[in-house]
C-alpha cells in the first residue's frame, strides 16, 4: 500500500508560513524516496490559494473551515489532525518545528499514539522503522532517533531542509470542523515587518560590547541593509537593553540562518549552543582572545563603534550596485 | 480528586505541580562514548533545567502572593534526588520522584499524567523544553492525557481566583490568552525575570532536608522513541581573520558570495 504522508500546512494571519512550503517539500521528498503521496491539511483561511501547495508536492489538500474561532490550541488542532490522519490512513505526519508546530507535534503524538521525532535536521535515513538525525543537547550534539511505532511524526527545525518544488496538481477538499478551545486570545502583539528569528536567513546580533541600549541604532542599520533580523546575547536581554524575544542562545531562541553577525559577543558556550547551526558566522570583537573567534568563519578584531558603521556603508554600496 | 474550583473559591490554597528535569549544566561539554552509544556523564554537573527554574520561581511568587502548596516532580533514578532537594531548598513544599529512567517523552508524560490525575493540581508548570534532549514534547502530551489546556511557550502568568491570564509567544510576537484553572503552562525566561530566580540559602537547605520526598514506582507507559547513535557536530574550519572592513566585505561578497 502506498504510504500517505500528512503535512500540517501552518498559516500565520491567513498566510502560509515559509516553513509550510518546506514541510510540504519534506513530505514530498519522503514520498519520492519511499513511495507515497502527500496530503496537506490547512486550518482556516489561507492566502495564496491552498491549491498552490501542489507546487511543493501536495497532491491532496484538506482545507478545514473552523467556523468561528481558529485560535491556536495544541489539543484542539491535534484532534483535527488526528481525525483526518485516521480517516485517510496516514502513516506519517510532517510538522515544521515552529512555535505552534512544536506544541502541536507533542499533542498529536499522544492522541494518535505515534512516535515523535522532533528537531529533525535532515530527511529520514529510513522509514519503518523511521530514523532521522535530530538536534539535541542544545546543538552540542545530534541523535539518530528512531520511532518504534509505525505511525510517526517528524517535526523538523525550520530552514534545515530548504524548499524545493515538486509540481503536482492538488485536489482540494473543503470540510467544516470546529476548533474546540478553552483558550481565548484577547490580544496580540505582533512584531511587524521583521522575519521571526527561527526563520531568518540573516541575523545581526550584538552583546554587552555595545555598552548600552542607546547604541543599537547602528545594529538596526546594519540589519536593515542586509534585510536581517536583529538578535542579542543573554546578558543584554537580562539587563533589559533588548526584549527577551531577541535573546538567542541555549535558554533563548535557537537559530540557523545562512549568515550570523555576532558583534561584541564573547561567545560563551551557552550562546554558541543557540547559534552554532548558523551556516556562516562573522564575529566582530575588540578582544582578540574572545572564544567566539574559535567558532567563527570570518572574524575581525576591533572597535564595533568604528567597524559596524563602515560595514553598513560598504554593504549598502554592494546592495545598491546589485 | 479534590474539586479544585471549590477549593480555591473557598479560600483554600491552590495546588501547584512543577515538573522538573535533571539536566547537564549549561556550561557542560557534551561528549559521547565510543561508537556514540551514550552520553558521557562522568564528572558532569547536573542542574534543574533552566526553563523549569523559571517556572519554579513563578510558583514561589504565587505561593507568596496567593498562597499555594507547591510540589515538584521528577522522573528519574535516585541520582536525581539532589536536584529535587535543591528545588525544596528554593522553597517547594514537597517532592515526588518517579523511580525510573526518563527513557523518552511519551514514557515521562505517562508518569506525569498519572501524578497529575491523582494529585488534583490547579496549576501544572513545566519548562518549554529541557536543554538536554530539547524535545518540547512532554507538556503537550500531558495536556492531552489530562484533558487540560496548554499555554506554550508561557512568558507571563497572572491568576485571579480560578481565572488565568497568560502571555504566550508566537512566531514574531506574543498573544495574551484567557482561560481557567486547571491549566498547564510551559514556561521559560519571561515567566519571571532572570533576577527573580532564587538561590537556596542556608535556612532553605536545612529545611529541605526534612521536607517530604516521596518515591513512587512507575506506572505503565509506552516508550516510542529511542536513540540509535549520537554524534558531535562537525568542527568548523579555521576562522578567516581580517584587519579591515573592505577585505572582510570583499570576502563575504566575492569569495563566499553570501551577501
Amino acid at each position: 500500500m502506498e504510504m500517505k504522508i500528512l503535512v500540517f500546512a501552518e498559516t500565520f494571519d491567513g498566510l502560509f508560513k515559509k516553513s509550510t512550503y518546506e514541510s510540504v517539500h519534506y513530505g514530498a521528498s519522503i514520498a519520492e524516496a519511499h513511495g507515497g503521496s502527500v496530503l496537506a491539511v490547512v486550518i482556516g483561511k489561507a492566502t495564496p490559494l491552498v491549491e498552490d501547495l501542489g507546487k511543493y508536492g501536495a497532491s491532496e489538500v484538506v482545507h478545514i473551515n473552523p467556523n468561528e474561532t481558529m485560535n491556536f490550541d495544541s489539543s484542539a488542532y491535534a484532534s483535527l489532525l488526528d481525525q483526518i490522519a485516521d480517516e485517510q490512513g496516514a502513516q506519517a505526519v510532517i510538522i515544521s518545528g515552529t512555535t505552534n508546530g512544536r506544541a502541536l507535534s507533542g499533542a498529536l503524538a499522544w492522541g494518535w499514539d505515534a512516535g515523535l521525532l522532533s528537531n529533525a535536521v535532515t530527511l529520514p535515513s529510513q522509514m519503518n522503522p523511521t530514523q532521522v538525525k535530530t538536534k539535541c543537547f542544545s546543538s552540542k550534539g545530534f541523535a539518530h532517533a528512531q520511532s518504534s511505532e509505525e505511525r510517526v511524526i517528524i517535526s523538523f527545525i525550520p530552514q534545515s531542509i530548504g524548499i524545493q518544488e515538486h509540481a503536482v496538481e492538488a485536489s482540494v477538499t473543503d470540510v467544516d470542523m470546529p476548533v474546540n478551545s478553552a483558550l481565548q486570545v484577547v490580544s496580540a502583539d505582533r512584531v511587524s515587518g521583521k522575519v521571526p528569528l527561527p526563520e531568518a536567513e540573516c541575523v545581526v546580533s550584538a552583546g554587552r560590547g555595545l555598552k548600552g541600549p542607546e547604541n543599537w541604532g547602528m545594529i538596526e542599520e546594519l540589519a536593515q541593509v542586509l534585510g536581517a533580523s536583529t538578535a542579542c546575547s543573554k546578558p543584554v536581554s537580562d539587563m533589559g537593553w533588548r526584549p527577551h524575544s531577541e535573546h538567542v542562545g541555549q535558554t533563548g531562541i535557537a537559530i540557523n540562518p545562512e549568515i550570523y553577525f555576532a558583534i561584541g559577543i564573547s561567545g560563551a558556550i551557552q550562546h554558541l549552543a543557540g547559534v552554532s547551526a548558523s551556516k556562516n558566522i562573522i564575529v566582530i570583537n575588540k578582544d582578540p582572545e574572545a572564544p567566539f573567534f574559535k567558532s567563527a568563519d570570518f572574524g575581525m578584531v576591533g572597535d564595533a563603534f568604528e567597524i559596524v558603521p563602515e560595514l553598513t556603508r560598504a554593504i549598502a554600496e554592494i546592495k545598491n550596485q546589485g | 480528586m479534590a474539586n479544585f474550583v471549590d477549593r480555591i473559591e473557598n479560600g483554600a490554597d491552590m495546588k501547584i505541580l512543577v515538573c522538573i528535569s535533571h539536566v547537564p549544566d549549561t556550561t557542560a561539554k557534551i561528549n559521547f562514548s565510543a561508537g556514540g552509544s551514550s552520553l558521557v556523564t562522568d564528572g558532569m554537573a547536573f542542574v534543574i533545567n533552566p526553563n523549569d527554574e523559571f517556572g519554579l520561581a513563578r510558583a514561589m511568587q504565587l505561593k507568596e502572593s496567593d498562597g499555594a502548596d507547591v510540589t515538584v516532580v521528577n522522573v528519574g533514578e535516585s541520582h536525581t534526588e539532589p536536584t529535587l532537594r535543591k528545588a525544596l531548598a528554593i522553597g517547594a513544599d514537597r517532592a515526588i520522584r518517579i523511580d525510573a529512567a526518563p527513557v523518552d517523552a511519551s514514557f515521562v508524560a505517562a508518569q506525569l499524567a498519572h501524578v497529575i490525575k491523582d494529585g488534583g493540581y490547579d496549576l501544572i508548570i513545566t519548562g518549554t523544553e529541557s536543554i538536554d534532549y530539547n524535545g518540547n514534547q512532554v507538556h503537550a502530551m500531558i495536556s492531552m492525557a489530562n484533558g487540560l489546556s496548554l499555554v506554550y511557550p508561557c512568558v507571563g502568568l497572572q491568576l485571579d481566583g480560578t481565572k488565568a491570564t497568560a502571555i504566550r509567544e508566537i512566531d514574531g510576537g506574543k498573544e495574551t490568552v484567557e482561560t481557567t484553572l486547571p491549566l498547564i503552562v510551559a514556561g521559560k525566561k519571561g515567566l519571571v525575570e532572570e533576577s527573580d530566580l532564587r538561590i537556596p540559602n542556608m535556612r532553605g537547605i536545612m529545611m529541605a532536608r526534612s521536607k517530604p520526598l516521596e518515591v513512587l514506582a512507575p506506572v505503565d507507559g509506552a516508550q516510542r522513541v529511542s536513540v540509535a547513535t549520537y554524534e558531535k557536530p562537525a568542527e568548523r574550519g579555521q576562522v578567516a581573520m581580517f584587519d579591515n572592513v573592505q577585505d572582510l566585505v570583499k570576502a563575504l561578497h566575492e569569495d563566499a558570495k553570501i551577501i
